[in-house]
């Protein structure tokens, strides 16, 4: 299943975030896409808080990793730093784990991700414009649907 | 007292003896910086490895250097967070292990609080005091009104400072570390290009990922109509607009708590840049700025940070410690 949208301002973004909310369970897997400054951060901004999170959330890239407890907790990654190294094993247990998993620069280490993901790609279209292609893959397919409508 | 301290939060294997939190009998520091420099950034699985590799030996050299026994180690402080998961265990699991097998208490101690009391091994801490806290992965201003009592006032948004160095270096083609190879080309430009306007206005909140987006868009502009990019004005350009605000708003807030003492602390402590903007704009509080050797990671700090943590609250913690990539200092 794939989809696209455009989304014409950071209150959109913050919509679709809020949609993209409603439909985690434990060990969800989404994966971002999209060059720096595209708003990946502000999208995981806004997921966040729509699962609850009131803590900052920040760039991850520092450390790759950072781990934001919640009724599900949201593990924020950015793989930036894998390019050509590949899937790091002290990510895998929470990739695979029960959180909710957001990864950067996802294709970084995809030969070591589940086939079953939902994929964001935010494409840049003006400052505020944003192209968003969408792809679900196994049970993820209905859930393209579900977020964008 | 005296404290053995451990370290192992990123990139740096450190174990240090202090006693009763200034006199540095032992800082030993392994760092892997060469190791990952071929990666461009440091990668978590292989420090973890290193760390491994060279904890023992950096145990054993801290307590030969300091020239002490085992039984005259009356606490043992250890990172507990945040930073790369992998690499915390490591000095964690090593610090409880030593404390267990000698039977000493053990403490767990904020990185942050570390890099805030490298300072007072420069000079004792005077209160109300504001500190600037900057480095790759953090960017926070934090107010003390007493010893191991901190507030944030005020925190990155998205991007650290350091981490908005290092992605403009990369744009620009530098080498990793890249915030050290912009602070010395700064100084041989002039800020030229215009930057965005990243006040943000009262908050004592800050954001860099605009000005980072718009050197990115910048450079993409320049090179698309075939020009040269200056590149060390484009340097002095982005450092002084970073500088102005993290000095801007510190001022307000040493302004707001009419604080004695203002101090930075972390890996971007020791930028040039930011070290001439303080010098030129605040002077009528004392200023302290971490000697170069504590401003890196090390486990000297997390001694004095251990040091001053057990006597606000005399607590020490268990064998059930733990790492944690990211836990909040307040």
């Amino acid at each position: 299943m794939f989809k696209e949208m455009v989304i014409n301002s950071v209150k959109e973004m913050d919509d679709f975030a809020k949609k993209v909310g409603k439909t985690v369970f434990p060990g969800y897997l989404l994966c971002l896409e999209g060059d720096l400054g595209a708003g990946k951060t502000t999208f995981t901004k806004f997921l966040g808080a729509s699962m609850g999170i009131t803590d900052m959330i920040n760039s991850p890239t520092f450390t790759i990793m950072k781990i934001y407890e919640g009724t599900l907790d949201l593990n924020h990654m950015d793989v930036y730093r894998l390019s050509g190294i590949g899937m790091d094993y002290d990510l895998e247990e929470y990739v695979y784990g029960d959180g909710v998993c957001v990864i950067e620069w996802y294709k970084n280490i995809i030969e070591s991700l589940p086939e079953e993901k939902l994929v964001i790609e935010i494409k840049i279209i003006d400052e505020f414009k944003r192209l968003l292609k969408i792809e679900g893959f196994g049970k993820y397919e209905e859930i393209v649907k579900k977020i964008s409508n | 007292m005296i404290i053995l301290s451990v370290e192992s939060s990123c990139d740096e294997t450190s174990v240090s003896i202090i006693r009763d939190g200034i006199n540095v009998l032992s800082n030993i520091v392994l760092s892997q910086i060469d190791i990952h420099k071929a990666y461009g950034g440091v990668v978590p699985e292989i420090a973890s490895r290193e760390h491994i590799k060279g904890i023992t030996m950096v145990f054993e050299k801290a307590l030969n250097i300091a020239n002490i026994k085992k039984d005259e180690i009356d606490l043992v402080a250890v990172t507990k967070g945040p930073g790369l998961i992998g690499s915390l265990l490591i000095g964690v699991n090593a610090a409880k292990a030593f404390a267990f097998s000698n039977d000493i208490d053990i403490v767990g101690v904020h990185h942050i609080a570390g890099h805030i009391y490298a300072n007072a091994l420069t000079k004792d801490l005077v209160f109300p005091l504001i500190c600037l806290v900057v480095s790759g992965g953090h960017t926070e201003l934090i107010l003390m009104k007493e010893h191991f009592d901190f507030r944030k006032l005020g925190e990155t948004m998205d991007d650290a400072v350091g981490e908005a160095y290092d992605k403009v270096a990369r744009t620009v083609g530098l080498g990793y570390p890249g915030g050290p190879l912009v602070d010395e080309l700064a100084f041989t430009g002039e800020p030229n290009y215009k930057m965005p306007d990243i006040s943000l206005g009262k908050t004592y909140n800050f954001s860099f990922s605009g000005i980072k987006s718009h050197v990115i868009n910048l450079v993409h502009n320049i090179k698309q109509r075939n020009e040269e990019i200056n590149i060390p004005d484009l340097c002095a350009s982005f450092q002084e607009t970073v500088s102005e605000v993290l000095v801007t708003k510190s001022i307000r807030a040493i302004e707001e708590y009419d604080a004695k003492m203002f101090m930075i602390a972390g890996g971007v402590a020791a930028n040039k840049g930011l070290r001439k903007k303080i010098d030129e704009r605040i002077n009528n509080v004392e200023v302290i700025v971490p000697e170069f050797k504590y401003c890196t990671d090390n486990a000297a700090m997390i001694g004095v940070a251990g040091y001053y943590q057990y006597l606000k609250t005399k607590k020490t913690d268990n064998m059930r410690l733990n790492g944690s990539s990211r836990i909040d200092l307040v």
